[in-house]
């Protein structure tokens, strides 16, 4: 079982490398998908068969899918490809590389300080998830309700097209460029 | 009637702060309502002052006032207080009585002038500092007075600030008295150090029990307040401002460069006698300073053009007589000479701003000519006042004080042979150049016509000082005369009675007649030279010798050139190499310091979302380490 | 066994992943991929955590963490599509001007 625990762990690893360093964006969104699915490979073995549907359902799912939905209605082709290519290429990366891998070593330092203690491994069902959002968490609940609210009418007002207010002067030759 | 004394100064003191916040507001008539008001309002109440003490006098000959307490630290006490005494009286007199009319004088003179209000505001503002100065009872106050005559002497002489010219002549005047104020600013702190304090009355009781006579202390003090003494009185070697100061109204120049600001050194000595009767050596620096002065400005005068030049060397010549005065012991004689020599040096000033107006403001006397006719009022003025100037023997105050003089420059304390002499030659000198003026200006063919007519506001000032002029003298006449001590008598109670090598009245006497006899020809040499063979003077001045001397003279005896060379050339030499001034370095790389920061942090500003979470990371990675590892 | 050390040591590889992403990329669409990365990484530690006590806390964490994916993804991308309609690029350099 850990065997398996370890290999999801290193697909997850390997993907969310490659989703950062791709130039193609529709690459990396799939790449990214295929991070997630480790990632609820690893869920489900360690006893959260739940959020490990969760996961791949609204996640990989509908949020990946508005990415992609997303990128296909910008509709930038090949030239945003080479931008890319261009923008990775320099030498920018060494400094964010570096503060991570300090910032890393120092998590795991302090995560190795703590006694380890092994995973349960005893499978939580969606029963008792439900029952304990529903009891304990139930304003949790509500307020993860009011935001998914706010975030689809934010959504739908920022993403509307501003009506442009041109003079009639250059409104002529809007026109004439169109 | 003693405790309105805190008003005689006051009252200047307010007209300022009245004309210089509000005198654009006031117009012209109540600008010259409050500044010749205040003044003349502080000389009636001088003079009702000056009649109770002649009448009754208080308590010790001297009245203190004390008004605030200034400076109070651990055992240096300093106060606002105004000590009135014989000496300070007489000061007072000369300084409200002459300038009142002058002021009133101002009126007509100025009367076209833009900076009407301001004028009269800087005179208030010198009076009351001057009045501050003779009046105070400590020497920092006395300081604090010297100083503010010397700003208002710089704010009038650069009066007319457009022309750059009068700027210059400005700070000429201001630099060459601070070199005097440095010197006098130290003399003030070794007198501190010795006596622990700066009242004036204090130091002079304690000063013969702290130091013998000859002290080496006593000695460099006394030399050091004659430093500055030097710097105000323009004395030799500090005499170089005083011609260029007449680049300012002619109002001012009679008031600061003849009647007071000048004769601040002589107050300052006279007031400090006690100290220098413990230090010969000093006073016969004093005389020496006295009388070269005298010769040197003498020589000066004989070939100058301008005539308010010849009158500025006069005055520069005149305190050398008081100097010189000082400087043998006869105190009450160089404070007579003092209060004389106000009167008709104002006279001949205000007589001259008088041809000037009359000539479109001409003052080059030898373009002038036959004002004898044209304007009487003033040239029987002038002529009283030359008179007085030069000398001229029995009906003229001048001749009294000045005979006083020469004859204590033998037989006074300090006296002896050559400093009469010199004193002598110097009145020689003085009849001819006076006289020389005076045939220059008034006599012969009119060359320029009448600009302006004076009015009432310019004779009664002129008639008035040359009633003084004229019968001043009268109140101390010599033994050989009459001897009237009026004079001395008064000052007795401050000033120690000159105690000479008693010589016969017969050699007094022909002293005098001897002064008396050699004025008389110089100023018959002078009518020989100007008025009837004018040529000899033209050919003598066309040899070499003849123009270099002209030339020589006419430079103020080349001590310009020599400080030109001497010290300006050196110091502008140091500050020019000095441009990127090594001080500043450290103030520089603050500044330096402070944009180097600007710079880093505008970089962190650059917009930019991915610098922001760079920034993040940065200090993430800080925090956890310093929690975590430290 | 797997440890929990081990769990969270994972999720914060994943972590400082999405955070070089972030801080590497210029395009808009990557840098909101790599916080979800960032976020993704964060929920796993949450449920590693739960499983630890075999308490559904941390699943339920990890249900909010989702939820506010969800919506901040919705809000990210509405204000990619505006920053590419008012530059017509998705740099993010290019919205750099900062007012005064």
């Amino acid at each position: 079982m850990t065997v398996f625990f370890y290999i999801a762990a290193i697909i997850a690893i390997f993907s969310t490398l490659m989703v950062i360093s791709r130039t193609n964006v529709i690459h990396a969104l799939l790449y990214m998908v295929v991070s997630l699915l480790s990632t609820a490979v690893m869920f489900f073995i360690i006893g959260a068969p739940f959020v490990a549907a969760l996961e791949i359902m609204i996640y990989a799912g509908a949020i990946i899918v508005l990415f992609v939905f997303v990128v296909m209605m910008l509709n930038l082709g090949k030239p945003a490809i080479e931008q890319e290519k261009q923008w990775l290429a320099g030498s920018g990366w060494i400094l964010p590389s570096l503060l991570s891998f300090i910032l890393l070593i120092e998590v795991i330092y302090i995560i190795s300080a703590a006694p380890a203690h092994p995973v349960a491994g005893v499978a939580i069902s969606p029963r008792i998830v439900g029952h304990s959002m529903f009891t304990t968490y139930l304003i949790g609940v509500e307020l993860s309700a009011i935001l998914l609210l706010a975030g689809i009418i934010g959504a739908f007002h920022l993403a509307r097209k501003k009506k442009q207010v041109v003079h009639r002067f250059l409104q002529k030759s809007q026109g004439a460029e169109k | 009637m003693y405790n309105l004394l805190w008003l005689v100064p006051a009252l200047p003191f307010a007209g300022f702060l009245i004309l210089a916040f509000w005198g654009k507001k006031l117009g012209k008539r109540l600008s010259s309502w409050v500044g010749v008001g205040s003044v003349g309002i502080s000389a009636l109440i001088t003079l009702l002052i000056g009649f109770r003490f002649l009448t009754n006098p208080p308590q010790g000959h001297a009245f203190s006032q004390k008004l605030w307490s200034w400076i109070a630290v651990d055992t240096f006490h300093v106060n606002i207080a105004l000590h009135l005494d014989a000496l300070s009286l007489v000061f007072i007199f000369v300084i409200t009585f002459v300038g009142f009319f002058i002021h009133l004088y101002s009126t007509e003179y100025m009367a076209d002038d833009k900076g009407y209000s301001r004028f009269f505001a800087y005179m208030n503002l010198f009076v009351g500092a001057m009045l501050i100065l003779v009046l105070g009872d400590s020497l920092l106050l006395l300081y604090l007075g010297w100083e503010g005559v010397g700003l208002c002497s710089y704010l009038l002489i650069g009066f007319w600030y457009n022309d750059p010219a009068n700027g210059y002549a400005a700070r000429k005047a201001f630099i060459v008295t601070r070199v005097g104020d440095a010197a006098m600013a130290i003399g003030l702190f070794l007198l501190f150090t010795s006596f622990g304090t700066l009242d004036i009355q204090k130091i002079l009781n304690a000063a013969p029990q702290t130091w013998p006579v000859g002290n080496h202390m006593a000695i460099l003090a006394t030399l050091l307040l004659l430093g500055g003494a030097v710097g105000k009185s323009a004395q030799l070697p500090l005499q170089v401002w005083l011609p260029d100061a007449m680049a300012g109204p002619t109002p001012t120049s009679a008031l600061i460069h003849a009647a007071t600001m000048v004769t601040a050194g002589v107050y300052l000595i006279a007031r400090m006698h006690g100290l220098y009767e413990l230090a010969p050596q000093s006073m016969l620096a004093v005389a020496v300073v006295g009388m070269a002065t005298l010769l040197i400005a003498g020589f000066a005068a004989i070939a100058q053009t301008d005539i308010k030049r010849v009158l500025a060397y006069s005055t520069v010549s005149q305190i050398g007589y008081m100097f010189l005065a000082l400087g043998v012991g006869a105190w009450s004689a160089g404070v007579f000479h003092f209060m004389i020599h106000a009167f008709f040096k104002a006279l001949l000033f205000l007589g001259a701003g008088a041809i000037i107006l009359a000539q479109h403001h001409e003052q080059n006397m030898f373009k002038m000519g036959g004002l004898a006719k044209a304007l009487p009022v003033t040239f029987w003025t002038f002529l009283i006042a030359s008179g007085s100037l030069a000398a001229v023997p029995l009906i003229t105050a001048g001749f009294y004080s000045k005979d006083a003089i020469i004859w204590y420059a033998w037989s006074g304390p300090g006296g002896n042979i050559y400093l009469w002499i010199g004193a002598v030659f110097g009145a020689i000198l003085t009849g001819f150049y006076t006289f020389r003026m005076v045939f220059v200006t008034f006599f012969g063919k009119q060359k320029i016509d009448i600009s302006h007519h004076p009015k009432w506001t310019i004779h009664i000032p002129l008639i008035v000082l040359a009633f003084f002029a004229l019968f001043g003298g009268f109140i101390e006449l010599p033994g050989t005369m009459g001897h009237v001590t009026l004079f001395s008598d008064f000052m007795k109670s401050v000033l120690p009675v000159e105690v000479g090598h008693h010589e016969s009245a017969s050699l007094e006497l022909f002293s005098q007649v001897l002064t008396a006899v050699l004025a008389l020809l110089a100023i018959y040499a002078s009518y020989v030279l100007y008025m009837k063979k004018m040529n000899v003077v033209t050919r003598f001045t066309n040899t070499a010798l003849g123009g270099a001397l002209q030339s020589f003279f006419l430079s103020g005896l080349g001590f310009d050139w020599l400080y030109e060379r001497l010290f300006i050339r050196p110091y502008v030499w140091i500050a020019r190499i000095n441009k990127r001034d090594f001080v500043d370095l450290f103030f520089v790389f603050l500044a330096w310091i402070s944009r180097q920061f600007h710079y880093l942090f505008a970089y962190t500003q650059s917009g930019r979302v991915r610098r922001f979470v760079l920034g993040l990371a940065l200090g993430a990675v800080v925090s956890i380490t310093i929690v975590v590892f430290l | 066994m797997i440890s929990l050390n081990t769990g969270l040591i994972i999720a914060g590889i994943l972590f400082s992943v999405g955070f070089i992403g972030v801080m590497i990329r210029r395009n808009m669409i990557f840098m909101l991929l790599s916080i979800e990365i960032m976020m993704n990484a964060a929920g796993l530690a949450f449920v590693f955590a739960g499983s630890r006590w075999g308490a559904p806390d941390g699943q339920i964490m990890f249900i909010f963490i989702l939820t506010m994916a969800a919506a901040e993804v919705a809000v990210g991308l509405a204000l990619a599509m505006q920053l590419y309609q008012k530059f017509k690029t998705l740099d993010t350099d290019a919205a750099s001007n900062m007012r005064g």
